[in-house]
């Protein structure tokens, strides 16, 4: 048993593939290993910016030698087979055996020595490596056929124990040698083994280990903070890209001109971050402080002071930009900055954001003043909605897209706007994901919701629907963010009004796509399209429908899409309470219901009916329902005529049927669906009697038909509440 | 060590010589890398001993140096010595500061680090030595950049220029967090693959003297030793340009200009002159940043004149190499393959 490594060499490895090279480099190397039949120990890897390195414990010297048997003819077959067979396997007859009546061909593979195995699979693993993106360089690159790695690879360790596996690939012969720090030690060095790989590194001021230095950074960056009493602001990405940066790292803390502090924090903070690769700190009271931790790759003579300058004055600069485009942002109102809006295409089948912003703004106003946003100022949600999408054309969005609706916001306030209408701007594009914050100030809502509901319906209408895994648009996180938004406030927006929304829509959308091909045949419609732009009110998007649309074609294809539009997000809500957790088929035994499509109603009926079904009534009460379906399904219903004396737990059933719907159906009203559930409980024992005591498929076809009657009652009982017969169990 | 390093004048830089050379500067590269822990700080070079020693230590790496392409370009990478010479199968390797212009950049002089017209210093090597890297170390130590001092990192910044249906792979290098060069592996040039690739460097002239010199604003530069300075030479210039970029500039005539440089690139296509097909690319692609620094073309058009310029950049890259092909691949059997 030996353990093995392999270091690779090459010219700095961007950090943000590290990890990724890392994972491939052990599964290739497996799969060789597994090809070989080889098994390893423990399998470490570990990356710097200028090595991957690989560290295989326990592997055995040779591979086991494999005795291979192929099956041959009879010994009673025609000669002819059997001169087959022995071309097949190169063999001569002497060399087969012979088995109860049948030739063997046994070719005995002697195992291998795992040193000529692994120079076989080096360079297998280098050619195979999938690099997101990979160079060629130097002479060889004469030719296109020449190795490709992801910068110029420059040397490879491979050692079995302390013997060297010798290969070649792209000129690059294996070695002991290797290089030390590109500064602090620059000559080579040479490695003896697996063993003494990682601390003769070390000694030449390179921690190989990608977890020890993200640990250095994580914990030096800290202390560098708490060292002038300020607070790190973590950022686990930063850390391991600084590690990734790095073979020595040193987290240094430096100060920038606290005039900067002007500017809005989260500007400084991604300037610091997304340039400068800087953390940042806060003070004891949590405000942004004028500090920032960088990481250099060397233990500066002089300390770290010039680098700390010279990063000071880096920072310095961007902050500058960063303040002139603050500062030349704020000169001109969003309003202004939003003629710009009208330059910009948001889609080419939908015009320009101008053009959306208008819609989002008749849509915001809509959701308030139909009160289906509650407590929400009309004119506030269509001023909020006007500029919301202003920033875009600011210099400091186009700098730092990252920034988009808060700048806004920033700005806003700076102009003196209302605090709802700045809040909005700001936070408008919320939901961005799961987790994130999910608006519930009243204008906010209205024109998220708005933004969202038109993105939605607007890309259905072009037919740029998600197909598959392809979702260009983000439609499906629009839909999320839609119901997220309806269910966190509780609004009353029924699904089918995403359809309405679509109509309200109509004369905006239909000017949009009043250039699609199959539309724009029908120029009588522009005119409609001009006229709808201005229409809000329900009552009249009907009436104009009723009387005014003249072309089918626009109609039909915006109610088609619509219908698509509603059904999609339909689907996303399955999908979201799937994973909330909640059964699916519960989910679909309330969809099945069908007419249903008030969110908050909806949901409302699923947690009832989740609750219901755990309990020892639902549970009865469902077996009841399954066998009161299943003797439906089988015996056709005849109508029932002539009365008779009925059984007394035929009455009993009755009797508690009469009780029980009128309650069911007053609690389902009120929305109350708990209390629709315990009515239907009180079922339960009527109809386990009745099923106890009551033969259903009597002789006499009259009492038959009045039993499976009144079956059907019970079951059209229960589908008030859900449709029992998607609930599984 | 010079001696190591002279190539032969005349015919001037080594062609078949080139590797032996640079391995033997791989060992010097090493052995300066380990002296600068000894070495006492240097004075601070002013920007014309910057470029000078540049130009000394590539010179003796076997660069030619070359002097500014004479007409009005965005890069270094616009020179004929780099896009052209990128192409096809033979040595080249070559140094030279090349003036750009940004028209959008120009801050009337009132920026301290914005410039519309600035200074890069460009290297390029083909086929790329296995030592590229240490050699622009080392040039770095040579204009006075202690690499035990200063943090230097090679940050991943792929480098491609649509216009010119370019690509390469390379870094950043980074500075005490400061961009002072783009280094990159030249992948594709005119959309044809680099055989062999060619490695390139682009210093910023103007930022490595500001670093070098602890000057915070461009035009406080030392120009030379016996003070003058980047303002007396260029503030001036900055303000009149800057303000004939973007209000004084007439756009008629620069869209008059877009297109006759357009015509001249075809014609010059045709009649099987690839280098001066070129140049009218250049002009092209300058006329068409400074309207859009006189903010003249609109976002949809943009797209369509940035396409209208890499149609005339490909297409002479595309004569250019139709043109030598026959005899490259006579002298070179292995690059047609």
């Amino acid at each position: 048993m030996s353990d093995f490594l392999l270091e690779l060499r090459s010219e700095e490895i961007p950090a943000r593939m590290q990890a990724g090279a890392r994972a491939d480099l052990e599964r290739l190397f497996r799969k060789e290993l597994d090809a070989a039949g080889l098994k390893a120990g423990e399998i470490t890897v570990w990356s710097t910016p200028r090595r991957l390195a690989l560290v295989a414990r326990d592997l055995p010297l040779a591979t086991e030698a494999v005795s291979e048997e192929v099956k041959g003819p009879r010994t009673s077959a025609p000669e002819q087979a059997l001169e087959g067979f022995l071309r097949k396997t190169g063999l001569t007859k002497d060399q087969l055996t012979e088995r109860d009546g049948v030739w063997f061909a046994v070719t005995e593979k002697p195992g291998r020595a795992t040193k000529d195995v692994l120079a076989e699979a080096i360079p297998a693993i280098i050619r195979a490596f999938p690099w997101p993106k990979s160079q060629r360089w130097g002479a060889a690159s004469l030719s296109t056929e020449s190795l490709r790695w992801v910068r110029p690879l420059s040397g490879i360790v491979a050692l079995l124990g302390e013997e060297l596996v010798k290969c070649e690939i792209g000129g690059v012969k294996s070695g002991y040698v290797t290089r030390g720090h590109r500064f602090h030690c620059p000559g080579e060095i040479t490695i003896g083994s697996a063993q003494d790989y990682a601390e003769k590194l070390r000694m030449a001021h390179v921690i190989v280990d990608h977890v020890e230095r993200e640990a250095m950074v994580r914990e030096k960056a800290r202390a560098a903070a708490d060292a002038v009493g300020l607070v790190l602001v973590e950022d686990e990405g930063l850390v391991i890209e600084n590690a990734g940066l790095t073979e020595w790292p040193v987290p240094l803390l430096g100060r920038f001109d606290e005039a900067f502090l002007d500017v809005p924090p989260e500007v400084i903070q991604l300037t610091a971050r997304v340039n400068q690769k800087y953390f940042i700190c806060r003070d004891a009271g949590g405000k942004l402080a004028n500090a920032f931790v960088c990481t250099a790759n060397i233990e500066a003579k002089d300390g770290g002071a010039a680098i700390i300058d010279g990063n000071r004055k880096v920072l310095a600069a961007r902050l500058s930009d960063a303040r002139f485009f603050w500062e030349q942002d704020k000169k001109k109102p969003l309003s202004l900055h939003a003629e710009k809006l009208a330059r910009i295409t948001f889609h080419e089948k939908l015009g320009t954001v101008a053009d959306k912003v208008e819609r989002v703004a008749n849509l915001a106003e809509w959701l308030a003043s139909e009160g289906i946003v509650p407590n929400c100022d009309p004119a506030l949600a269509r001023q909020a909605a006007q500029l919301c999408k202003a920033d875009l054309v600011t210099e400091m969005v186009g700098e730092f897209p990252e920034l988009q609706g808060l700048m806004g916001g920033y700005y806003a306030r700076a102009e003196g706007l209302p605090d709802a209408v700045a809040e909005a701007i700001r936070d408008h594009y919320k939901p961005v994901g799961q987790g994130d914050d999910v608006p519930t100030a009243p204008v906010t809502v209205a024109v998220a919701l708005a933004d969202k509901l038109d993105t939605l319906v607007s890309f259905f209408v072009v037919d740029e629907m998600p197909t598959g895994s392809k979702d260009p648009y983000a439609l499906r996180r629009a839909a999320l963010g839609i119901l997220s938004i309806l269910q966190l406030n509780g609004l009353r927006l029924q699904i089918a009004s995403v359809a309405n929304t679509l109509l309200l829509q109509a004369g905006l959308l239909a000017r949009a796509i009043s250039n699609l091909p199959e539309i724009k045949a029908f120029e009588a419609d522009k005119k409609v399209a001009e006229k709808f732009g201005t229409v809000i009110k329900q009552a009249e998007v009907d009436a104009y429908f009723d009387k005014e649309i003249s072309n089918p074609k626009i109609l039909h294809l915006i109610v088609d899409r619509a219908a698509l539009a509603a059904q999609f997000l339909a689907d996303r809500l399955k999908v979201q309470q799937r994973e909330a957790g909640v059964r699916h088929d519960l989910i679909d035994a309330v969809f099945a219901l069908g007419g249903e499509d008030d969110l908050v109603r909806l949901l409302a009926r699923v947690r009832a009916l989740q609750a219901f079904v755990g309990t020892e009534d639902g549970v009865n009460l469902l077996a009841g329902y399954k066998r009161a379906a299943n003797i439906l399904k089988k015996e056709e219903c005849a109508p029932a005529e002539a009365a008779y004396d009925r059984e007394p737990a035929e009455q009993a059933l009755i009797d508690a049927l009469d009780a029980a719907e009128p309650q069911a159906e007053s609690a389902i009203a009120a929305e109350d669906f708990t209390a629709a559930m315990a009515a239907l409980a009180t079922l339960r024992g009527p109809i386990d009697a009745f099923f106890d005591q009551v033969t259903v498929n009597d002789a006499d076809a009259n009492k038959r038909a009045c039993r499976l009657a009144l079956l059907d009652r019970f079951r059209a009982a229960v589908h008030k509440v859900a449709d029992f017969s998607r609930i599984e169990g | 060590m010079k001696e190591i390093a002279a190539s032969p004048a005349g015919s001037g830089f080594c062609r078949i010589k080139a590797r032996l050379i640079w391995r033997q500067a791989s060992a010097k590269a090493a052995r300066t890398m380990a002296d600068t822990k000894q070495t006492p700080p240097r004075a601070p070079l002013s920007l014309q001993d910057m470029i000078l020693r540049l130009h000394s230590f590539w010179s003796e790496q076997g660069c030619l140096i070359l002097q500014p392409y004479d007409m009005r370009m965005g890069a270094g990478t616009f020179h004929t010595a780099t896009t052209l010479r990128a192409l096809g199968p033979e040595p080249w390797n070559a140094a030279f500061v090349q003036p750009c212009r940004r028209p959008t950049d120009g801050r009337y002089g009132e920026n301290p680090n914005r410039l519309q017209h600035y200074y890069q210093y460009q290297v390029i090597l083909k086929p790329s030595p296995e030592n590229l890297q240490e050699l622009y170390l080392q040039s770095l130590a040579e204009i006075g950049i202690d690499p035990l001092v200063h943090d230097i990192r090679f940050v991943e910044d792929d480098w491609e220029s649509p216009t010119l249906g370019a690509w390469g792979l390379g870094w950043e290098v980074w500075c005490d967090g400061m961009e002072v060069t783009q280094f990159t592996y030249f992948q594709q040039m005119g959309g044809f693959d680099c055989k062999p690739v060619a490695g390139e460097l682009t210093y910023g002239l103007e930022r490595l003297a500001m670093y070098i010199q602890g000057v915070d604003n461009v035009y406080d530069l030392a120009f030379n030793n016996h003070g003058v300075t980047y303002g007396e030479v260029f503030l001036e210039n900055e303000k009149q340009m800057s303000k004939w970029n973007f209000e004084v500039a007439d756009t008629d005539s620069l869209f008059e200009g877009f297109r006759r440089a357009e015509e001249e690139c075809k014609r010059s296509l045709e009649a099987g002159v690839p280098i001066a097909a070129y140049e009218q690319a250049i002009e092209a692609s300058h006329l068409f940043n400074l309207l859009q620094a006189r903010g003249v073309i609109s976002v949809q058009e943009r797209a369509s004149y940035m396409g209208r310029v890499r149609d005339l950049a490909r297409g002479s890259c595309e004569a250019y190499m139709e043109k030598n092909a026959q005899q490259w691949a006579a002298k070179y059997p292995e690059w047609s393959k």
